[in-house]
């Protein structure tokens, strides 16, 4: 059934076709729409799920923890602030091998006080052991919830589905909502290998001395590792079944690409008006959109980028002190098997609009560089 | 494709109407994308809603800049701001007036249509005396001005999408739809 809805409530219909089991959120702007929708959804009956209210963002994400524990299937949203205030739970939730989803809405954490897109407050959790899919549009933003509990639950790493503030949390879009016959023959029920149960006895999360503490790590950053691969597996699935392929990436007119930008969330979508714009011009340009940030899908980025002659990366995000977080990915991913000269640009923060001129721009200062002037190209700093 | 930009002020449905509007092009089989202004809202402070029309998928994430046209939902506004703003040449300025397009003074480069939706809603009793609810009058004059789709696709979409008083507010649109002339 295709309905018009916005990118919050995509998160909620995702989730509800994923007949979750326990939710538990406390509310912020942008994100509130989310479990709005999903408590009417429960109190309605339209979604059998309890819907525990909190007092905050970090009991939130305990409680599904304990939910989870107990072999439910658990969702919860939040952004910014609310994020990082469940910190510490998200380690704890990966650490517990937890196959927890959540929304993540891309806000700017303060001070200045800022409620619009940027991508700091999921890049600051990028080493809490949860996978991070970035989105381009709502219909992604659905399906990504349903794929997500497939590949969180076969290899027990929680995942966070990402969307930037306004430009998809309030923006409405026609949306393909599968029939739940269809989800339920994709989605099979959550059954953990454990449980907590009355019936069988376990403790859970106790006291790991040295001798053991490295091998859960370890075994935690192998399932990781095995992710890129049950992506391509679910997303070929999901095709077969929706007709939409939900990859690690999605590559635009990158074959014979000299030049290809690195991107992600709504960013990536607006990137391709500006390779269709520059093609007509005869410029040979592409677009890499990064979908999985956690793990990052290296072999993958690497076999479309090595045969470009010049990478710009284009992040909505920095780490202080050092720069773009997706541009030190990019290269990380190249480094020792390409020498393509690549560049870093940082734009749109705190909700500062990325609109095609804005690629234009960075695909003009790429062309006419040999390299990069610093490491940081600054877009649209006000001077 | 087609760009319009809503002003309305807080309170008025402005932002409800590009989300009906929004329903009746997608029971068409075109791609919509309807937004508000992003941030906060206040209850009679001028607001905005934006909707991007095309036959293919829309890529285009940024924010609405230059509107092929605009739709004044609430009279006083077009005293307080400037609803043409970045407003393409040719285009349509379509207000809630009891007023005659003539009456309005606007650059020769644009057009300008009226529609009494205020009249009509108070008419079927949507919202209050004080604060008529205008958005589906106003959405009826649209789709026949704009020639953007059918009036059933629109009787659908409120049928379907607005809780209260679906039938009056039909019946609103249906004689906004009739009043109005179509200018593409």
């Amino acid at each position: 059934m295709k309905k018009v809805i916005m990118g919050n409530h995509a998160l909620s219909y995702g989730a509800m076709l994923a007949r979750v089991q326990v939710i538990s959120a406390y509310p912020i702007t942008p994100q509130t729409q989310v479990v709005e929708l999903l408590s009417e959804m429960c109190a309605s009956k339209a979604l059998e799920a309890q819907f525990i209210k909190v007092e905050s963002e970090h009991s939130a994400m305990a409680a599904l923890i304990g939910a989870s524990l107990a072999g439910a299937r658990t969702f919860t949203a939040t952004s910014a602030h609310g994020l990082t205030l469940m910190h510490e739970l998200l380690h704890w939730a990966a650490g517990g091998r937890l196959p927890i989803v959540m929304g993540n809405i891309n806000r700017a954490l303060a001070p200045g006080w800022n409620i619009w897109a940027d991508q700091n407050d999921s890049l600051s959790q990028r080493d809490t052991g949860w996978m991070q899919f970035y989105c381009a549009n709502n219909q992604e933003v659905l399906d990504s919830v349903i794929q997500a509990y497939k590949v969180a639950e076969r290899l027990y790493i929680p995942a966070m589905i990402i969307l930037d503030a306004f430009s998809l949390s309030h923006t409405y879009e026609v949306v393909d909502i599968p029939e739940q016959s269809q989800v339920d023959a994709y989605l099979p029920p959550f059954k953990p290998a454990f449980r907590l149960t009355p019936d069988e006895p376990h403790a859970f999360g106790g006291l790991t001395s040295p001798d053991y503490y490295f091998e859960l790590r370890y075994k935690l950053q192998k399932a990781m590792e095995n992710v890129p691969e049950i992506i391509e597996e679910t997303g070929r699935e999901y095709e077969k079944k929706f007709g939409r392929y939900l990859g690690a990436v999605e590559a635009y007119q990158v074959d014979d690409a000299d030049l290809i930008l690195v991107t992600s969330g709504t960013a990536g979508s607006t990137a391709k008006v500006a390779v269709d714009k520059l093609r007509k011009r005869g410029l040979k340009v592409g677009n890499l959109r990064i979908r999985l940030f956690r793990p990052f899908p290296f072999e993958i980025v690497r076999h479309y980028l090595r045969r470009a002659k010049k990478v710009a990366v284009v992040d909505r995000n920095i780490s202080y002190g050092h720069h773009g977080i997706f541009y030190q990915e990019t290269k990380s991913a190249l480094y020792g098997f390409s020498s393509v000269p690549i560049f870093g640009f940082i734009a749109g923060l705190g909700g500062r609009d990325i609109t095609p001129e804005t690629f234009e721009e960075i695909i003009d200062y790429t062309f006419s560089h040999e390299t990069p002037e610093a490491e940081i190209i600054w877009i649209g700093v006000k001077k | 494709m087609m760009e319009i930009r809503f002003h309305g002020r807080g309170g008025q449905g402005t932002v409800v109407a590009s989300k009906i509007l929004a329903d009746a092009l997608a029971k068409e089989g075109n791609y919509v994308q309807a937004y508000p202004e992003f941030g906060v809202e206040r209850r009679g402070a001028p607001v905005y809603a934006f909707i991007r029309i095309d036959n293919k998928p829309i890529y285009d994430k940024s924010r609405i800049y230059t509107p092929d046209h605009v739709v004044v939902v609430d009279p006083t506004l077009v005293e307080a701001i400037d609803v043409t703003v970045g407003l393409k040449p040719g285009g349509i300025i379509i207000i809630n007036s009891d007023r005659e397009p003539e009456d309005f003074r606007f650059q020769e480069i644009y057009r300008v249509a009226t529609i009494n939706a205020t009249d009509i809603a108070v008419k079927y009793k949507l919202g209050t005396l004080a604060t008529p609810i205008v958005n589906t009058a106003i959405v009826g004059a649209v789709i026949k001005i704009l020639n953007l789709c059918r009036l059933e696709s629109l009787v659908e979409a409120i049928r379907e999408g607005v809780p209260i008083k679906p039938e009056d507010n039909i019946r609103a649109a249906t004689e906004a739809y009739e009043k109005a002339k179509t200018l593409l």
